[in-house]
């Protein structure tokens, strides 16, 4: 048993690119998977008895199935039903839907959490509706269950690996590619997966970072 | 061309299943055993084996699974064994499943206060006893509900063994799509089939979890 990892760096071009592709669907089903989240669980927590319905439905649907059959639902599926998508297309939207659903539930236990004399203050203070969600509610409900939040994303990020089935020309797809090449499946993968590693370490110090900085304060 | 029933469709996707939920159980069963050994090695052993332990956590929770069932795949078979997509796919799960699991309990049973283990001790119970009388059955109640959360990750966990060859309820869904040109109807059955597997699941997790904590203000 030799291993010549050498053989599959040669290829970082396309490792590197993959990457990129990772990076950015994260980032862009991270971005709207968290406004859907924050739409949903305000709908859950305060909206009509109908809405609630549809965005509990929502809520467990997703949760109790597999993302690669939501994905192969939305790619293979919908065309069949008339909406043809790209597979990137359909990979943000089934992230979207996914890490939507799971911040619902986890920005619901935030926002439950509020002390009832805080809303009742801020009803006080003549604030309507709005300004009391964006401004009272939801960024104390971010802090307090944002840790929960950044695992979920990071769950999110791994799980992308399954857009490679899809033909999305991600990390794990370049390391597909590199190892049909080459054969050297072993090292291609060893190398694709420490790659993830790291970008999930990356991304929670990011987020870590990231979150007081810009969505709720020290 | 043969024509296929929407009964025909489900009739296969239930046979398929069937090899979901065993899969399910082998890395179910196989991984609680895993980290049960992990568990109790953790809270044995000094800091370099706890350390060892959290690393080997870490990569499993920070690396997709399906880059852990491509590495099973591929790396049991440089052992010069000749790998199935059931070895691989039992091996894979089971690991994450472990890495997991023992994670979970391993917060259950640092919420045990220590008073707990000084108390044992000084009634000069050994460290076997301590756990088996005095920790673990107060760990236990609360290790439940999330433990049976988490069969639930275990299930759609198995959805991906499909991308090694292992024809569980996807792949069979796959390859009937591609059987009868019907792939709307047959995801949506797929969906629907998990769903009916991991609901009740889910369901059973939560009225755990409130019998264990309470209903919540």
């Amino acid at each position: 048993m030799e291993f010549d990892f050498g053989a599959v760096l040669v290829d970082w071009r396309l490792l590197a690119r993959g990457i990129a592709w990772t990076i950015g669907l994260t980032a862009i089903a991270t971005l709207i998977g968290m406004v859907v989240g924050v739409a949903c669980a305000w709908a859950r927590s305060s909206g009509p008895l109908w809405l609630k319905g549809i965005v509990g439905a929502y809520v467990e649907l997703i949760r109790n199935t597999p993302f690669i059959v939501q994905l192969f639902f939305i790619f293979f599926g919908l065309p069949a039903a008339g909406l043809k998508l790209t597979p990137e297309t359909a990979s943000i939207i089934a992230m979207v839907l996914n890490l939507g659903a799971y911040a619902t539930e986890i920005i619901r236990a935030g926002i439950e959490a509020t002390p009832k004399g805080q809303i009742e203050a801020a009803v006080s203070l003549a604030l309507n509706k709005v300004q009391v969600f964006m401004r009272v509610v939801l960024p104390p409900a971010l802090k307090k269950v944002w840790p929960a939040m950044v695992s979920q994303i990071i769950i999110v990020m791994l799980g992308s690996a399954v857009c490679s089935q899809i033909s999305v020309e991600d990390l794990s797809y370049a390391a597909n590619l590199i190892q049909s090449r080459n054969f050297r499946a072993f090292e291609a993968f060893i190398i694709a997966t420490l790659t993830y590693l790291a970008l999930s370490i990356g991304l929670r110090k990011l987020l870590n970072w990231a979150g007081p900085k810009f969505f709720f304060g020290r | 061309m043969n024509d296929f029933s929407l009964w025909d469709i489900l009739r296969n996707l239930l046979l398929a299943l069937r090899w979901t939920v065993v899969l399910s159980l082998i890395a179910f069963v196989g991984g609680g055993l895993v980290g049960g050994a992990l568990l109790f090695v953790r809270l044995r052993a000094g800091t370099v084996l706890e350390r060892f332990i959290g690393g080997y956590v870490a990569l499993f929770q920070g690396t997709p699974l399906l880059m852990q069932l491509f590495l099973a795949y591929f790396g049991i078979a440089l052992f010069g064994v000749d790998v199935s997509a059931w070895t691989a796919a039992a091996v894979a799960l089971t690991l994450y499943t472990s890495a997991y699991l023992t994670e979970i309990w391993r917060g259950c049973v640092a919420s045990i206060p220590k008073g707990q283990w000084e108390a044992s001790s000084s009634l000069a119970l050994t460290f076997g006893e301590q756990l088996r009388h005095v920790v673990l059955p107060q760990a236990v109640k609360i290790a439940t509900a999330p433990t049976v959360g988490f069969l639930v990750q275990v299930i759609k966990g198995t959805a991906l063994a499909s991308v090694i060859g292992f024809v569980e309820l996807t792949k069979a869904g796959s390859m009937i799509s591609n059987a009868t040109f019907r792939p709307f109807e047959v995801f949506s059955c797929v969906a629907l089939l998990y769903f009916g597997l991991c609901f009740p699941v889910s369901l059973y997790a939560k009225y755990l979890e409130r019998k264990t904590y309470g209903r919540r203000a």
